[in-house]
């Protein structure tokens, strides 16, 4: 096995016993991208320059000996959503093609504090539309499972590097499962935490409300790691919870026994892959196999959570995307224009792609006069119901058991024209976008060959249940292999 | 009907800007010195992904203006963004507050035109970011090559306050301008805002109507905007009112649209119609909580509000003695008033205080176009100044040149007597030399002050305070002339 495949934990010893420095390891990653990037297409920038003098920086750190972080001189890539102060940040958008931000989001200063090396910015759908990466002004990234295949989004390029070892941990982010639904795509753990668990300060915004920097990795330790990493309360982000912060690998291996496993009947209807429920359906039966208990719950505002989503998705992105307008950085365009407005229109109509023009004028319409309380409001009052139904579930079960994806990894090209398909992918994952709930993206083996992923999710800043679930599921199916 | 058979009715909207150490959402600080684009940070440029913090500070301004404008304090408010493109919005959208301000339902006491008092409504107030500042190639944004833009202003704090147009409504010109003029004063005392109207610390736009006296309805009303002066509001709203009634009288109907006003030609002109409105497309700002003010939090601004203007009227009036027109002026900028009560604090005669700052210091004040905080007269010194009057050490006429040398050199009193020698003369034998001399030297008009006309005695004294260059106690004299002559 080469470095880049290894785990975060086996790394960190190898790194403490100096069987290994920073450097080859980040040597190890920048070799896989050579290797597979041409295909894959999982960056948008790779900073190899930068990555090789942090791997030194972080091999001095152990040098030196002192309290070295749990995460020093291990790669990570980070979405090209967060800002990563002299590194452009495009946000997979042409609007955005040649912005260097002049800071660092509250995430990224924190994995960069605890030593970890940024091997390049990650690619995604623009600004985070989209579930497939497809729609990134960049050109897509392939499933590194299967290169004909999506792999998933909008996290698409963080999920893919960490499947092809182009990198060991990445941070992505999740707006309606943008973490979750590549991480299953790709056959990788992927955590999107409560709403508040992590700062958004430099996350450039999507949907303020529903929007949350989360972990992908290749196995739940290392996404708890990251995580411990990442969290904690940021006075920079008003919408960052005050609350206390967990040692998150801490009860990972904590068995399970009496847990009590919600499994939502309004999940596993008409529309989901035959393959992809039996998959989730053996899962369950392993734990409950180990001591977990199974209770059928009931959800019942399901249905409205996809219609409640892009309304309210769209109207708070109408209004983050408005200061993309050409005046202070990024494109603008170099016609002659003979007033503002026009300027504006130009630059946006050149900047922006399809999907994001699409959302725009979604949202401005939700919240035009006489709309407003048809559908902002109205969406608003579905959210609250929604965030009801798992209050009430939560009453009775420790976390809820769903698929991720109603469907597998799909082709290139195959979703691009029908915009109401490839929202529909997106079923299993908003209603915790729109209810603030942890939820996590678990490998639960394959149909076809092609990845299925289990979601785990909690009570409100309970990831450690979600957690401790999830790495009992890995250990169980790893030995359970065999009989499969 | 004729125009006098109208009423206008007219709402402002007054933005005032707070002067807070930093900005409503960073920590960027608040200046007008620093050069362009030297107070900028990615929030208060709309960076991608900066995000907003709240200012507490801010916070804790609205309320005290809540408080003093009588209003309902919200204890959970909100903030929302108002969406529009504009270059000198770096966000595309403005953060301000549209359901649940932080303050509303207050008044505020004016004297009405029938010279009662007169509580006009507020309806709101709310807090709300400032833009950034185009400074344009050309004089306007029309002719100009190109423009630049200074975030400097970007995301200072503003505070919106509306006036009712319901609820007791500014019924006049002058109301409108006792209004502003009150509001402006209160914001200073509460100590909220320097409200320098030139910096563009207090602006107003106003919507003005007008319908038949003693009429319940609204007309159509127009927003005026862009006026820098109280003058050229009052200008702006004497022109549209007369404008509106004309319309009405010739049988038209007034358009409810924005005008801008010209400041040359004193006339407003069309901007847009109701038609051309922009939608701003309000929403509660996902980026910020709801506030909910803590228990106990405006109790304690409450417990440390200062006076406000009225009931510091009624306590001079009452601890000084001195007359209501006279507190009135004293009181009308707090900086006046506070000089005034230090002074008395060691003054023996409040009245003659008064007197000398209204009579004496503001026009020196004026003429050096000063301010009282800039006055270079102390205030221990000019009230040992008017102390040495009371007592008579000093003439008036002497207290005058003092004060004049004071202004200058910043001296106090006693320092200006010894340096020019001004100390008076009280010697009775040196007084009595100069009166004899000039006795013998007016003859004619000592016997006729003796054949019983005392007229005369008057031309006697001012020959005399000549002669001593002012310096002698007129009492003194004139006790003594009249010795003189009789004997």
């Amino acid at each position: 096995m080469e470095l880049c495949d290894q785990s975060v934990s086996q790394l960190a010893q190898m790194l403490r016993k100096g069987e290994v420095s920073a450097r080859q390891i980040t040597e190890s990653v920048l070799k896989r991208i050579d290797e597979k990037e041409q295909l894959i297409h999982a960056y948008i920038t790779v900073t190899r320059e930068r990555a090789l003098e942090q791997a030194d920086l972080a091999d001095r750190r152990f040098a030196r000996g002192k309290r070295v972080p749990l995460l020093n001189g291990i790669p990570i890539a980070v979405k090209d959503n967060l800002c990563t102060k002299g590194i452009p940040t495009t946000c997979g958008s042409r609007i955005l093609e040649n912005y260097i931000p002049p800071y660092d989001a509250t995430a990224v200063k924190r994995v960069l504090n605890s030593g970890a090396v940024l091997i390049g910015k990650t690619n995604m759908d623009e600004f985070a539309m989209g579930s497939s990466t497809e729609t990134s002004a960049f050109g897509p990234t392939r499933n590194p499972i299967d290169p004909r295949r999506v792999p998933g989004g909008s996290s698409g390029g963080s999920a893919a590097a960490v499947q092809a070892g182009e990198t060991v941990l990445a941070i992505g982010s999740d707006t309606g499962g943008s973490i979750r639904q590549p991480a299953a795509y790709c056959g990788v753990v992927g955590i999107k935490p409560t709403y508040g668990r992590v700062s958004r300060y430099g996350l450039v915004s999507y949907a303020s409300s529903l929007d949350q920097v989360g972990a992908i990795g290749r196995s739940v330790e290392d996404c708890a790691l990251l995580l411990n990493a990442i969290c904690g309360h940021d006075r920079l982000d008003s919408t960052s919870a005050d609350i206390r912060k967990p040692d998150f690998r801490r009860f990972l291996k904590k068995d399970i026994k009496g847990i009590r496993i919600g499994l939502p009947k309004e999940y596993f209807i008409e529309g989901l892959d035959q393959g992809i429920k039996n998959q989730v359906y053996q899962a369950v039966a392993l734990l409950e196999h180990n001591g977990a208990r199974t209770v059928e719950i009931s959800l019942p505002h399901t249905r409205y959570a996809v219609s409640a989503y892009y309304l309210i998705a769209t109207a708070e992105a109408s209004s983050n995307l408005a200061r993309y307008d050409g005046v202070k950085y990024g494109l603008r365009s170099d016609q002659e224009h003979a007033d503002t407005v026009y300027m504006y229109e130009m630059t946006r109509s050149k900047g922006f792609g399809l999907e994001v023009k699409r959302r725009i004028m979604l949202g401005s319409y939700v919240l035009s006069a006489g709309y407003y309380d048809a559908y902002y409001l109205k969406a608003q009052k579905v959210r609250a119901l929604i965030k009801e139904d798992f209050d009430r579930a939560f009453e009775s079960v420790d976390c809820i058991i769903t698929p991720v994806s109603p469907c597998p990894p799909f082709e290139l090209g195959e979703k691009v024209q029908e915009p109401l398909q490839m929202y529909l992918v997106d079923i299993y994952t908003v209603s915790l976008n729109l209810s603030g709930l942890p939820g996590m993206s678990v490998g639960c083996g394959t149909v076809d060959g092609l990845p299925v992923g289990l979601q785990i999710i909690g009570r409100p800043f309970d990831e450690e249940t979600v957690l401790r679930v999830g790495h009992a599921y890995e250990e169980i199916s790893r030995n359970a292999q065999p009989g499969i | 009907m004729h125009s006098r058979e109208y009423e206008p009715v007219i709402c402002f909207e007054t933005h005032v800007e707070l002067k807070t150490k930093s900005k409503l959402f960073c920590n960027c600080a608040v200046t007008h010195k620093a050069r362009p684009n030297t107070q900028i940070c990615p929030v208060c440029t709309g960076q991608p992904g900066a995000l907003p913090v709240l200012n507490k500070k801010a916070v804790e301004y609205a309320v005290r203006a809540g408080l003093a404008l009588n209003c309902a304090i919200n204890t959970r408010s909100r903030f929302a963004r108002k969406n529009y493109f504009y270059p000198d919005l770096p966000k595309g959208y403005q953060i301000s507050q549209y359901e649940l301000p932080f303050c509303e339902d207050g008044y505020l006491e004016i004297t009405g035109d029938d010279g009662r008092p007169y509580t006009v409504g507020i309806k709101r107030i709310h807090l709300e970011e400032d833009a950034g500042k185009l400074v344009h190639s050309a004089s306007s944004f029309e002719e100009s090559e190109y423009s630049l833009v200074d975030y400097n202003r970007s995301s200072v704090p503003l505070l919106e306050i509306v006036t009712d147009h319901e609820r007791n409504p500014l019924r006049s010109v002058r109301e409108a301008k006792a209004y502003l003029e009150k509001l402006r004063q209160v914001l200073k005392y509460i100590d909220i805002s320097d409200c320098v109207i030139e910096r563009g610390q207090f602006r107003c736009d106003v919507n003005v109507s007008v319908r038949p006296k003693g009429s319940s309805h609204f007309g159509n009303r127009a927003e005026i905007k862009n006026m820098a002066s109280f003058k050229f509001i009052t200008d702006a709203l004497q022109y549209e009112i007369q404008r509106q009634v004309e319309l009405i009288e010739s049988g038209k109907e007034v358009p409810q649209e924005t005008r801008l006003f010209d400041e040359t030609k004193k006339i407003t002109l069309p901007m847009r119609t109701k038609e051309d409105a922009p939608d701003y497309r309000y929403f509660p700002d996902p980026d910020l909580v709801e506030v909910e003010l803590e228990p106990g939090f405006i109790e304690s601004i409450e417990k440390t509000m200062p006076e406000l203007p009225d009931q510091r009227v009624r306590r001079v009036i009452d601890a000084y003695g001195i007359s209501k027109s006279d507190a009135l002026i004293l009181t009308k900028d707090r900086n006046v008033i506070n000089f005034f009560e230090t002074c008395a604090s060691t003054c023996s005669n409040p009245k003659k205080l008064c007197n000398w700052i209204i009579k004496d210091l503001f026009k020196l004040l004026n003429d050096a176009s000063l301010t009282i905080e800039s006055s270079p007269v102390a205030a221990e010194d000019f009230s040992r100044l008017v102390n040495l009057i009371s007592r008579g050490e000093i003439t008036e006429h002497m207290a005058r040149a003092i004060l004049e040398e004071m202004f200058v050199t910043g001296e106090g009193p006693e320092a200006v007597i010894e340096r020019k020698g001004l100390k008076p003369i009280k010697d009775a034998e040196r007084l009595e030399e100069i009166l004899g001399e000039v006795v013998s030297d007016n003859p004619d008009i000592v016997s006729q002050i003796k054949a019983g006309d005392t007229k005369p005695l008057n031309y006697l004294m001012g020959q005399v305070m000549k002669r001593t260059g002012g310096r002698a106690d007129p009492r003194t004299v004139r006790k003594l002339l009249a010795e003189k002559i009789k004997s």
